[in-house]
């Protein structure tokens, strides 16, 4: 077996010491060494999207990545999308639209469709619908989660206006 | 499941890298880049290398520069790189269409160009488009710097010509002359999926004759590979309907399908026609 690396995980503005085989993906090491079991993890082979994080603000598939070479990047997680109390607006979109039923998903789509919107705020439907469909969801249809998303999207142009 | 036990090497520079990979390369150890690949078949234990020579670092791996009438690659330069075109002619145009094919948009932030190269899947498009325009993969280890040809390159299912403690530090792609038209065609099941069948053309103009034709089939033998027969149906023809059909035909013709569970050869013979028919109605500037 590996030896364990000591590593610091920098997660939503906290630094996370701890200790992982080099074997450690990134969305186990968030889950049972930092503690932070919002980022779900469904396939484990990069195909479902629900482990997806931003990594330097950039959507990843985070049981892709191994933990060892999150080091020195900034992550974020599902938790560091509330501040203060108040849920982020893609969260309440989220809820407004139906766009989750058991939710085992929405974590996933929340961090791409955050990370999609600060990088192209004024990003095209036909643009959207490809971003979206790199990640599953069984249960409600996609629509409501594209509508969700449509809706912070009009609402952060109109905002900018 | 969860990927084996390896030792973690992170390189900072080539030199580091290559000599990591000589020390480690008999000791079953690899490079990784993107790890869109390599991750996955490890978790499904389908690789259980004991050494990973991390390539993320090297800074000098992640440049895309236009030198010599080439693009060239280098080894760390992502598939999301080329959404924009790379280079402002006919080729980066190409890729920023093509590359919307590959996976998904997150696995596009991580998964490499080379990276396609070294892992030979023959339903990746970056192989397809290497082979069809003729690139160059510049091998590097301790023992030297050697060139190989897209001809040479592809040995079958995902087997290449690098060796153990090869690392394949770019990609030369020689650039589209003006003038010239290029169309990508790839059909799949759902959105990200890899591909049934896929297929590159491009031609230069001259004066509405097609010449200097390319013809490539991707996903539907071993490795991706030109069409000679249907090639040399282009060659000073106008791009026309007629002409594209007839290609089409010589490409079904001259193909020996991979088949699998839900699809017959016939069935992938019929699909790869329509592929290279449509890459050519879709072709652009
Ligand atoms: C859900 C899903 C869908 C996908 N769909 C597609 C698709 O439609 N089309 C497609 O083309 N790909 C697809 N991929 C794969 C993806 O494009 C990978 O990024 C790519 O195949 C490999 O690049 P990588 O940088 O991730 O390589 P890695 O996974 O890091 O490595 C792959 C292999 O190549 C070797 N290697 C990598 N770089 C080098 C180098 N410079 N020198 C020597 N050896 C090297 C590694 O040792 C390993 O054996 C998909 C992946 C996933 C998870
Ligand atoms: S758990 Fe990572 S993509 Fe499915
Ligand atoms: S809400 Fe259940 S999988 Fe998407």
């Amino acid at each position: 077996m590996a030896t364990k690396m000591a590593i610091t995980l920098h997660v939503n503005g906290t630094e996370h010491e701890v200790r992982v085989e080099p074997r450690r993906t990134l969305s186990d090491a968030l889950r049972t060494d930092c503690g932070l079991t919002g980022t779900n993890v469904g396939c484990e082979h990069g195909v479902c999207g629900a482990c997806t994080v931003l990594m330097d603000g950039v959507p990843v598939r985070s049981c892709l990545i191994f933990a060892v070479q999150a080091q020195g990047h900034e992550l974020r997680t599902v938790e560091g999308l509330a501040s203060d109390g108040a849920l982020h607006p893609l969260q309440q979109a989220f809820i407004d639209n139906h766009a989750l039923q058991c939710g085992f998903c929405t974590s996933g789509f929340l961090m791409l469709s955050a990370g999609t919107l600060e990088q192209q705020p004024d990003i095209d439907d036909e643009a959207l619908r490809e971003v979206l469909s790199s990640n599953l969801c069984r249960c409600t249809g996609y629509q409501n989660i594209l509508r969700a998303v449509r809706q912070v999207r009009d609402a952060g142009k109109e905002a900018a206006r | 499941m969860k990927a084996g036990s390896f030792e973690w090497h992170p390189a900072r520079s080539a030199d580091e890298a290559v000599a990591l990979l000589a020390e480690y390369a008999p000791q079953d150890g690899r490079v990784i880049a993107g790890g869109q690949s390599l991750v996955p078949s490890m978790a499904l234990r389908l690789a259980f290398p004991a050494h990973l020579i991390d390539i993320n670092g090297v800074e000098e791996f992640s440049r895309v520069r236009v030198e010599a009438g080439e693009l060239v690659v280098g080894a760390c330069v992502r598939h999301a790189a080329f959404h924009q075109p790379v280079e402002p002619g006919p080729l980066g145009r190409l890729l920023s269409r093509v590359v919307h094919d590959i996976a998904h948009w997150p696995i596009r932030q991580r998964g490499t160009f080379c990276g396609s190269l070294a892992n030979a899947d023959p339903a990746s498009e970056w192989c397809l488009v290497a082979a069809t325009l003729g690139a160059r993969m510049v091998a590097r280890s301790v023992r030297g710097t050697r060139v190989i040809e897209a001809a040479d390159w592809f040995h079958g299912i995902m087997t290449t010509a690098l060796a153990d403690d090869e690392l394949l530090a770019e990609v030369r792609i020689p650039l589209l002359p003006t003038g010239s038209r290029a169309g990508f065609y790839e059909f799949s099941r759902r959105a990200g999926d890899y591909a049934l069948a896929m297929a590159l053309v491009a031609w230069r103009d001259d004066g509405g004759r097609m010449r200097e034709g390319r013809i490539g089939t991707g996903s539907i033998e071993v490795q991706p590979r030109r069409i000679a027969t249907a090639e040399a149906l282009l060659d000073g023809r106008p791009a026309s309907a007629e002409a594209f059909a007839e290609a089409a035909a010589a490409v079904s013709a001259a193909v020996d399908p991979l088949e699998d569970f839900h699809t017959s050869a016939g069935y992938r013979r019929d699909l790869i026609g329509t592929a290279v028919r449509r890459a050519f109605e879709q072709a652009g500037d």
